[in-house]
């Protein structure tokens, strides 16, 4: 009932009471005639409130929190505090560190645990009760799904977080939602060329797939790739999620015949399978005359930790990584790394970059209304934002930007210097047609 | 535990005072909510919707002391069907719901035919099994039928075959559920959800009042001495477990209601968990406890959850500004990434000192206010509903 | 055949895990007739005093690292190998080893806090309120843990020369190409060795004696003057030293984070029951059945006549066992049924 009006904070609970007092009796309010109203419209106000939905709890929690750091980093520069980070690079940008449309932009935030019904309890939380403007946040693709069509339903605008499946501008994209990190596909894309470079042509490779949606789409797109340059794939199995213990997975693969391991893991099922390879020897052995490779088709730095040194020479992709020397990547790494003392991670850098793109783009569009953002947003060209020149696709709201081939590093120096670049991969390597997953991307007026 | 014969201080006519009391909270929860901030509509449903779960799960742990581990199981089934239903059939909700409990007593049937053959501690994990079997399952190799990962929504080409048939218009965005054309989402929703919490809640007294609560509530207190008498708990167990499955099927059809997504994560063995926490927290085998624990947790998942650092700061903002950060960072221990923590150690306060669960201290506190009013001679009952059943 | 090797000693690692948890909480749960769902964050804290016996090691000074100039970036040399050089290295490197030793007492005391501190005043408690209470303490003791470690996983190495694999084809004259890892192996073997252990205690000493009495009856040896409630108290700081040192020895197997314990939980809980409540033999034999079925349960072949099978193979297992024998593997009547 409160369906495209605008609802401050105050109004909502004054709202709330009145119409507890009359029992569902439908409460109209008016707040003034503007072109256009909608959804947690600011109006006169003299602030923006933005929802950062990140995990918290659960086996994501360490990667939640860095995207946080980078959320409160963003909205520091935003109102013009600290260094300004990438706003002194992103290009174009109508940004003046004076808020967005001259508006403070302050935030609320949630715990998603992982769960498609918490963060969507938390995503409603914040639209409803604390009138946030724009969701922003992930660390899972099931999560950032299931949020980007609750916000699809509720007209607000979805900045995608950390989410690799293919699906999410894939089948299930999304008019309301974005996403400025890769997906699975362009992993693939992009480690394709590096691995027939340093494996040849002739492998043979056994997968572990874990066994939800993710894993199969990313099973999907690199079969594919390598199946294409010559390799065989001689199994691919599913492993439950959170195993713990791989082993009776990984010990067919000793006498399978095959000679590369490809782990379609993430997070802490990454961490446990590629430490219990390693131990069960992979890296040491020779098969068909050549040595054993591993391969972690999306990595993390932050989750890479946890595996310590067994990451030494696995290939793997990532989205970014803080040691890339062009301006934008160092600005945001050093006033990250100013403001914690450590430096970004991929997920943080995503994020930070997701929340400047909506300022910039309500700033440039004039107006908060989300219509008029979308189509800003979409098929939007910038640089300086650390990957390089950048496309915000209009048919499917995927980002086109170079893609990083990594190898864990044989010597780090620290606890942060794990991946080295192995490759910058443009963006025209890994793009596609945007029919390759058929999807829709629904209205414009919700 | 007290006995059997303390049990049922009831009279038509107190019921009849609970149930009014009871349904004018409920319905006017938006209001007397609000100075905490849990007065938005997504939370309010939550709570209507985990006070059935939890209402239902009682019936079944309250009344018979059977500890089900796996009751999160029904709940997910009946969200499944009802999805199943606003896809494939109509949007409007009787349908979904009908269908939703149905799917879940059938289930509920099943499992708890097998699982009744055993008791305590065997019964919990048998129950346990069942749901995990289930959770692994949907998450994964039945993703044809759940969505796995990626949960079960709806679709714009979904066929909707009687909504088809007669010509509803949906317009360009996906359905609402809705009541007969009146669509059910915000406060409407909400108050919709409150509607069957009071009617759940009704049924659920009823039970307690019945002759068939009575027969529970001696299988609990001493099962044997009921097999010695020549009676068979067993169908009077399995009744009670699939009325308490119902209930979960039902929460699950309303929690699609609410939001058309079912995901398997809500099937999970924490799921499950989380409804005997609710239930033992507020006070197992007590009316309105339940309700209690359940409007707790969810109160502290949702907002304790969501106050971070910068938040905190403006709050103390009256300390002198040397105080400022050292209370923030020792306060943010315990909410937003830290609730948790909160839940965990009100939990063990809670068991420490309150053994009966919230209702417990309720009872208490109305035991030495009534103490302190013996001098009029006159006793006084202040909120019938407050009343443990035992 | 090396198929089957290998999946039976994976199986029986895996085993060893729940073995152990298991076998404490049915020590715990025979004695003092306490449910206590903080078990699995015993096993948890076990592991993290790996972590914590590396952190200590591997202190380390910050060296600026001049290599990037764009950010205060910093080089860690620890301490130890700054002071005594190799000697130093080794230390960090068998960090593993001298966390198992450094566990046993800090893990009895963590045991013997818990059960004076807290549960001791729950032994007369409905189980609802032993389970809310442990499940409240497990959930303080994981975030306390997050708090100082953060949510992700910390890898703690086995020492080098056992961290690859052992080549136990050539070592028995099989296949040459036949490996395990060597930690796996001590893993299994100190397992093994701490059951036998716990059996030997319980049925060789005069202590063990009375407590499989005070276990079996425990009034009758309350009236003939033993102050039983003493004897459990050491009872439960024995269960949290096998929990502990088990998860001390797994971290290398497995990187742990503050919701390890939770994972452990609710499978060594089947795995008690599958045993039959209350039964030590029981608990170990379970252990090993499971594991050694889930292992089985994974091999390709198996799942794809039925797809999914390693998913819920345990669960199965247990079902089908409660239904065939009501009381588990070797439950005793009467024993947690109502």
């Amino acid at each position: 009932m409160f369906k495209d009006k605008s609802l401050t904070r105050r109004t909502m609970l004054k709202g709330t009471a009145i119409a507890g007092a009359a029992l569902a009796a439908p409460t109209v309010f008016s707040r003034g005639a503007w072109a256009q109203d909608f959804r947690n419209n600011p109006g006169d106000a003299s602030s923006i409130t933005l929802g950062f939905n990140v995990p918290q709890t659960g086996a994501y929690a360490e990667e939640g929190a860095d995207e946080l750091r980078a959320y409160q980093l963003a909205v520091k520069h935003l109102n013009g505090e600290g260094d300004g980070g990438m706003m002194n690079t992103l290009k174009p940008l109508n940004l003046t560190g004076n808020g967005v449309l001259g508006k403070k932009v302050e935030y609320v935030t949630g715990d998603t645990q992982t769960k498609s019904d918490a963060a969507r309890a938390s995503a409603k939380r914040m639209i409803e009760r604390d009138g946030a403007l724009m969701i922003t946040g992930g660390s899972s693709s099931g999560v950032a799904i299931a949020v980007q069509a609750l916000c699809q339903d509720m007209g607000t605008i979805f900045m995608a977080g950390l989410t690799h499946s293919n699906d999410t501008t894939g089948k299930d994209r999304r008019r309301y939602g974005f996403r400025h990190f890769f997906n699975a596909h362009m992993s693939g894309a992009a480690l394709g060329p590096i691995l027939k470079e340093e494996m040849g042509t002739d492998r043979r490779a056994y997968h572990l797939t874990a066994d939800y949606t993710w894993g199969w789409s990313q099973e999907q797109s690199i079969k594919e790739v390598t199946e294409a340059m010559g390799w065989e794939t001689v199994a691919a199995v599913r492993t439950p999620l959170g195993a713990g213990d791989f082993s009776q997975y990984i010990t067919p693969v000793l006498d399978s015949g095959a000679d590369v391991l490809i782990l379609n893991h993430y997070g802490k099922d990454m961490v446990d399978s590629l430490t219990q390879a390693v131990q069960f020897g992979l890296r040491d052995k020779q098969v068909n005359g050549k040595n054993f490779e591993v391969v972690v088709p999306l990595y993390s730095r932050l989750m890479a930790q946890g595996a310590g040194k067994n990451v030494a020479g696995i290939y793997g992709s990532t989205a970014w990584n803080w040691q890339l020397q062009d301006a934008a990547s160092q600005n945001f790494t050093k006033s990250f790394g100013n403001e914690y003392g450590f430096p970004p991670s991929q997920a943080a850098h995503t994020c930070y970059v997701q929340t400047l793109l909506y300022a910039n783009a309500c700033e440039s569009a004039g107006t908060f209304y989300p219509p008029e953002v979308i189509k800003f947003l979409e098929g939007f060209e910038f640089d300086g934002a650390g990957n390089g020149p950048t496309l915000y696709r209009a048919e499917d709201h995927q980002c086109f930007k170079k893609v990083l081939v990594v190898r864990g590093n044989e010597n780090p120096t620290s606890q942060f210097d794990l991946l080295q670049v192995v490759k910058e991969v443009p963006a025209e390597a890994v793009t596609y047609p945007p029919d390759l997953y058929a999807g829709e991307l629904g209205p414009y007026e919700v | 535990m007290a006995s059997i014969t303390q049990f049922n201080p009831s009279s038509p006519k107190r019921d009849l005072i609970i149930m009014v009391v009871f349904a004018v909270a409920v319905l006017t929860a938006p209001i007397w909510l609000a100075p905490v901030g849990a007065s938005y509509p997504d939370l309010l449903q939550r709570f209507a919707i985990f006070g059935i779960f939890a209402l239902g799960f009682n019936i079944l742990f309250g009344l018979t002391g059977y500890l089900s581990f796996g009751h999160a199981a029904f709940l997910g089934v009946g969200s499944y069907a009802a999805v199943w239903i606003f896809k494939l059939l109509t949007m409007n909700v009787v349908l979904a719901i009908i269908f939703g409990v149905l799917v879940a007593a059938i289930f509920a049937v099943v499992v708890g035919f097998i699982c009744l053959r055993r008791s305590g501690i065997y019964f919990a994990i048998l129950t346990l099994a069942f749901a995990q079997m289930f959770y692994n399952l949907a998450y994964s190799v039945l993703t044809p039928i759940t969505n796995g990962e990626t949960a079960l929504t709806l679709a714009l080409d979904d066929p909707r075959a009687i909504d088809a048939m007669f010509g509803v218009d949906h317009g360009a965005g996906l359905p609402a559920p809705s009541l007969f054309g009146l669509e059910l989402t915000g406060f409407t929703a909400f108050y919709f959800c409150a509607v069957v919490l009071i009617i759940a809640f009704w049924v659920s007294l009823k039970i307690f009042r019945s002759p068939f609560g009575l027969k529970l509530l001696a299988i609990k207190s001493n099962q044997n001495r009921m097999l010695y008498t020549g009676f068979n708990p067993k169908p009077y167990l399995l009744v009670a477990f699939v009325i308490s499955g119902m209930y979960a099927g039902l929460a699950g059809s309303l929690m699609v209601i609410t939001d058309p997504l079912a995901g398997a994560e809500r099937m999970q063995w924490t799921a499950s968990g989380e409804v005997v926490l609710m239930t033992i927290l507020g006070g197992a085998g007590t009316l309105i406890g339940p309700l209690l624990g359940a409007g707790i947790i969810k109160y502290f998942e949702n907002i304790f959850s969501a106050l971070h650092h910068a938040q905190l700061a403006e709050s103390f903002g009256f300390l002198p500004n040397a105080l400022v950060e050292p209370v923030v960072s020792v306060v943010s221990l315990f909410v937003g990434e830290g609730w948790h923590l909160t839940l965990g150690i009100l939990f063990m306060l809670v068991v420490i000192f309150l053994p009966g669960g919230l209702m417990e201290g309720i009872r208490r506190l109305s035991a030495y206010v009534r103490a302190k009013r013996a001098g009029d001679g006159e006793e006084t009952v202040a909120g019938g509903a407050t009343q443990p059943s035992e | 055949m090396d198929t089957i090797l290998l999946q039976l000693l994976n199986g029986l690692d895996k085993g060893g895990a729940y073995a152990l948890i298991a076998l404490g909480l049915t020590l715990v749960f025979g004695t003092l007739g306490v449910v206590n769902f903080a078990h699995g964050a015993l096993f948890m804290l076990g592991a993290f005093v790996a972590v914590s016996v590396n952190a200590l090691f591997t202190i380390s000074k910050r060296v600026k690292d001049e290599s990037v100039t764009f950010f205060d970036a910093y080089k860690e040399q620890p301490y130890l190998e700054i002071w005594f050089g190799d000697t130093g290295t080794a230390l960090i490197q068998w960090s593993v080893p001298i966390a198992i030793l450094v566990a046993i007492p800090v893990m009895l005391v963590i045991g013997l806090a818990m059960e004076r501190g807290l549960i001791r005043f729950f032994y007369k408690r409905p189980h609802a309120e032993q389970i809310l209470v442990t499940f409240g303490l497990a959930i303080v003791i994981g975030e306390i843990i997050k708090a100082t470690y953060g949510a992700n996983p910390i890898p703690v190495h086995a020492p080098p020369p056992v961290a690859g694999a052992a080549p136990i084809g050539a070592l028995f004259g099989g296949n040459e190409a036949l490996v395990y890892p060597w930690w796996r192996l001590i893993y299994l073997a100190g397992s093994l060795g701490i059951i036998a252990a716990v059996f030997s205690f319980l049925q060789f000493t005069t202590y063990g004696m009375v407590v499989r009495a005070g276990m079996a009856d425990r009034e009758t040896v309350g009236l003939l003057g033993i102050n039983i409630e003493k004897r459990f108290t050491i009872v439960f700081g024995i269960a949290a030293v096998v929990a502990g040192v088990a998860g001390t020895m797994y971290t290398p197997i497995l990187p742990p984070d503050y919701n390890l314990g939770m994972n452990f939980l609710v499978l060594s809980f089947v795995v008690v029951v599958v045993g039959g409540m209350g039964s030590l033999p029981g608990a170990v034999l379970a252990g090993f059945l499971l594991g050694v079925v889930q292992s089985f349960a994974s091999i390709g072949a198996v799942k794809e006549i039925v797809p999914g099978i390693d998913q819920i193979i345990i669960y199965l297992i247990a079902v089908g066992i409660l239904l065939a024998r009501p009381r588990g593997l070797l439950g005793r009547k009467g024993v947690m049924e109502t």
